[in-house]
């Protein structure tokens, strides 16, 4: 394995013990509430109450991280019990209390293992009172992302504690028997299944494209004073059942969830920076596992130059770090679908140059071809295929997600860790796809010069025989000639051709010049100028 | 303060209201009219929750389903594949439908049809229990599967699987077949099939569903190609041939033609893709929904 692929969560590490023995060493007392807390969970509640969505906005994201940053670096926040009387106990408030507080406990300490059984409790009753369709609050579009992202964030994390069997303790594996519910996958995907259906959003958004519906011109809130949470979530719903499904391996499944959402256009996904980016990312790397080259690139360029814009927005927030690291993930990922499938043209400039500087060099090791007449060819063939090999397997591990195994361990059977069981299933068989691919960069590396060459010359340079070559020929069209989402088959080959007998003809595919676009501006713009210089014409007439 | 009348909800929005009344004791009698769930009205109703914790088991217990309180009952053998499908869409993740969709792979092979969709479904309740992984069903959906190519379906099953089980016979020699079919090794391919009949023949259409494939890749590549390129892909010899390319001449406009060598030449209909000149220039098209950005102008 790559020796940068970091499995382990940056916090801390699994051990169960040493996470709660740290909690108490540092001297926690869930029930002392500072005063700013106190004010903190009145005022939210108030705009809660009042539906104030901005100032919602502004006391999660802002007051709560700074609140986090000054008294709660390395402890968990009071206890959900100590705040509820300050808050007439309402029973969603504290639900919603408990919720950033285990997502405050995840993120600065390591959870044990009976906190992440609380954490699915909480999930669970958050969401049975949204399923029942009666809260009749607003909530800004962040903390309904945050809530699914961490929703999902949490399984993902407990799918990998559970998985290092090794060492844990009695207590611990008892614990993991008892509770054998939580975090079960079946109840992830059903509950994120049930938002979907329960909020009808995909009724929603499909009446929306008839005009009968508003959803994304509102930006989902619902200023007809109703509540936006079941839509949201039922909409983020969909976002994360595509992160399960890629988690999981089942990648057509995942582009099946997010058939609705049209990524082609702006919507609720884009209102969050961290949304956009999840639902790009997983869609890309389905794509990509899909062998949907030209859907991955395409994407990847949108996001990427979109990033690039506006990052500077966002250094003061919080998932600032996160953004920049899935930055350079999806760079990564960009890297291997233009290596499958050169296709430049597709790659905007400012997007072009950032790949070069991060990833230029490795880029031209990928499609390095040894065509010197000198010295030992078919060994310096075999030192540059594996070193494209490495490289692959290198820029795999570090962009790919943290795939898991969804089923419960034997407990009978001796403990072993198999936490990295999915992930290396995931890379042999993406590398089984490299080592296909590397058949055709001989080739392509030829047809790009010739216009017309004979099946027995290039045979002859690529040191193979006639019948080898021809397979490799038949490769190159099949590998070249994806069939798309809807089952057509189209081309996405740079350099293209077709043999007659036993001459191969190559296709000289010339850049196609847009005219069509150009002149569409230059009109609209002579018009611009036209009405201008009228408008002159009529003010000094007057 | 809003007060919209009408219809099933009433929402009464009040400062000193609570967001939603859900205590254990609290049933305000004063706030009528308001929509709220107590835990006593739901355990008064025939899909009762119980406490909350464990709702997992709850959800496996009650069979509590997307669609809340709609029961999906077994139906009868011949209308098994509709429901199938339905299930698919709407109930996926429901370890109950197992059995339902192992019956519905047995169907495809016997009725020579396809549905990726609930085999990917299969594989993936597979991977969640998997002591219930039946080899197989597996394997008849992964050759299922290799007909379709040139479609990436084996890939996408292959993900689902886990890899101590595609190190087992029979799918070590399926995943071989499958890279001589991704590689274009088709000599290699039909040697190989033919050592490993008991696999392949276990589902009926196989030998012409690759053949497809093959004159799939073949009319990709070639405009002309030689009589023993074509027999060695389609594994077709001798008179069988001749019948082949018969048929083909009649029904898909092949051609057969005399080569240099003396050998018979097939020129393959004519594609976009082996024939660059047909390829409509798409390059330059645009969209009609820029056009209408100059609409006003030309009006």
């Amino acid at each position: 394995m790559a020796a940068n692929y970091e499995y382990d969560e940056a916090a801390g590490h699994y051990d169960d013990q040493a996470a709660a023995l740290r909690q108490q060493e540092v001297g926690y007392d869930p029930n002392f509430v500072p005063d700013s807390v106190k004010s903190f969970v009145v005022h939210l509640y108030r705009h809660i109450r009042e539906k104030n969505v901005y100032e919602i906005h502004q006391m999660y994201e802002t007051s709560f991280q700074t609140l986090s940053e000054r008294l709660f670096k390395d402890t968990p926040w009071p206890s959900v019990d100590a705040v509820a009387h300050y808050v007439d106990n309402d029973h969603v408030f504290c639900l919603l209390y408990r919720e950033m507080w285990f997502r405050h406990l995840y993120a600065r300490l390591s959870p044990t293992l009976k906190q992440r059984i609380d954490s699915w409790d909480n999930y669970c009753s958050l969401f049975q009172v949204v399923l029942h369709g009666v809260v009749n609050m607003q909530l800004p579009n962040q903390w309904l992302w945050d809530m699914v992202d961490e929703f999902v964030y949490q399984f993902q994390s407990f799918c990998q504690y559970r998985a290092k069997m090794k060492n844990k303790t009695e207590q611990e594996i008892a614990l993991l028997r008892q509770f054998d519910q939580a975090w079960n996958v079946y109840g992830v995907l059903n509950f994120l299944q049930a938002l979907v259906e329960k909020s009808a959003i995909i009724q929603i958004l499909e009446q929306e494209k008839q005009g009968l519906e508003q959803f994304t011109a509102t930006d989902g809130y619902d200023y007809s004073g109703g509540s936006n949470v079941l839509k949201v979530l039922g909409y983020f719903s969909m976002i994360g059942l595509l992160r399960v499904h890629c988690l999981l391996g089942d990648y057509h499944a995942g582009l099946k969830c997010l058939q609705p959402i049209d990524i082609s256009q702006q919507g609720v996904y884009t209102s969050v920076i961290g949304s956009h980016i999840a639902t790009i990312y997983h869609y890309g790397f389905a794509s990509l596992m899909l062998r949907r080259y030209v859907d991955g690139i395409r994407e990847f360029n949108k996001i990427l130059l979109y990033i690039y814009k506006t990052k500077q927005y966002h250094q003061k927030s919080p998932q600032y770090e996160q953004i920049l690291k899935k930055n350079e993930q999806m760079y990564a990922l960009l890297a291997i679908c233009l290596s499958f499938c050169p296709q430049m043209k597709l790659v905007d400039e400012a997007v072009n140059a950032q790949l070069r500087e991060k990833y230029g060099e490795k880029m031209g090791k990928l499609q390095r071809y040894d065509d010197e007449a000198y010295g030992d060819k078919l060994s310096r063939r075999q030192r540059y295929a594996d070193e494209a090999f490495g490289i692959y397997d290198e820029l795999f591990s570090y962009a790919c997600p943290k795939f898991i195994t969804p089923s419960a361990p034997s407990f009978d059977e001796p403990l072993v860790n198999y936490n990295q069981d999915a992930y290396r299933l995931q890379l042999k068989l993406f590398l089984s796809e490299v080592r296909q691919q590397e058949l055709l960069v001989g080739a392509r590396t030829f047809l790009k010069v010739y216009s017309t060459i004979s099946l027995g010359k290039l045979a002859n340079y690529l040191d193979v025989d006639e019948s080898t070559l021809r397979m490799t020929l038949m490769t190159y069209k099949h590998k070249t000639h994806a069939v798309d989402s809807d089952g057509k088959i189209i081309s996405n080959a740079d350099v293209d051709f077709y043999i007659d007998d036993d001459m191969i003809r190559v296709v000289n595919s010339k850049p196609v010049k847009r005219f069509g676009d150009f002149f569409l501006r230059q009109i609209v713009k002579l018009e611009g100028v036209i009405n201008d210089m009228d408008r002159i014409k009529v003010e000094s007439a007057n | 303060m809003q007060v919209r009348g009408g219809g099933i909800y009433v929402f009464l929005y009040s400062i000193l209201t609570p967001l939603v009344d859900c205590y254990p004791k609290g049933l305000n009698p004063q706030q009528s009219g308001r929509c709220f769930f107590s835990v006593a009205a739901l355990q008064g109703s025939p899909r009762s929750v119980p406490p909350v914790r464990y709702i997992g088991r709850v959800l496996r217990r009650n069979r509590i389903r997307p669609k809340m309180g709609m029961e999906k009952e077994p139906q009868k053998p011949q209308q098994v594949s509709y429901t199938v499908e339905q299930l698919v869409a709407v109930n996926p993740y429901n370890p109950d439908i197992l059995p339902d969709l192992e019956n519905y792979v047995n169907e495809q092979v016997a009725s020579q049809t396809y549905s990726l969709d609930a085999n990917l479904c299969l594989l993936r309740l597979y991977q969640f229990e998997p002591e219930r992984l039946s080899t197989q069903i597996v394997a008849r959906i992964l050759v299922k599967a290799l007909m379709a190519m040139p479609a990436p379906d084996f890939s996408l099953c292959l993900f689902l699987i886990p890899e101590r089980v595609q190190m087992e016979q029979p799918f070590k020699t399926l995943i071989v077949l499958s890279h001589y079919l991704e590689t274009g090794g088709f000599r290699q391919f039909w040697d190989e099939a033919a050592k490993s009949r008991h696999i392949v023949e276990a589902v009926p259409g196989f030998e012409q569903a690759i053949q497809a494939y093959a004159v799939h890749v073949l009319s990709l590549t070639y405009q002309k190609v030689p009589r023993s390129v074509l027999a060695e892909a389609i594994n077709i010899e001798g008179l069988a041939l001749d019948k082949f390319l018969e048929q083909q001449v009649v029904n898909y406009g092949w051609v057969i033609e005399m080569g240099q060598g003396g050998g018979q030449i097939i020129a393959l209909p004519k594609t976009e893709f082996n024939h660059p000149e047909l390829k409509k220039n798409s390059g330059d098209a645009v969209p009609l929904d820029h056009i209408t950005r100059i609409f006003p102008i030309l009006s």
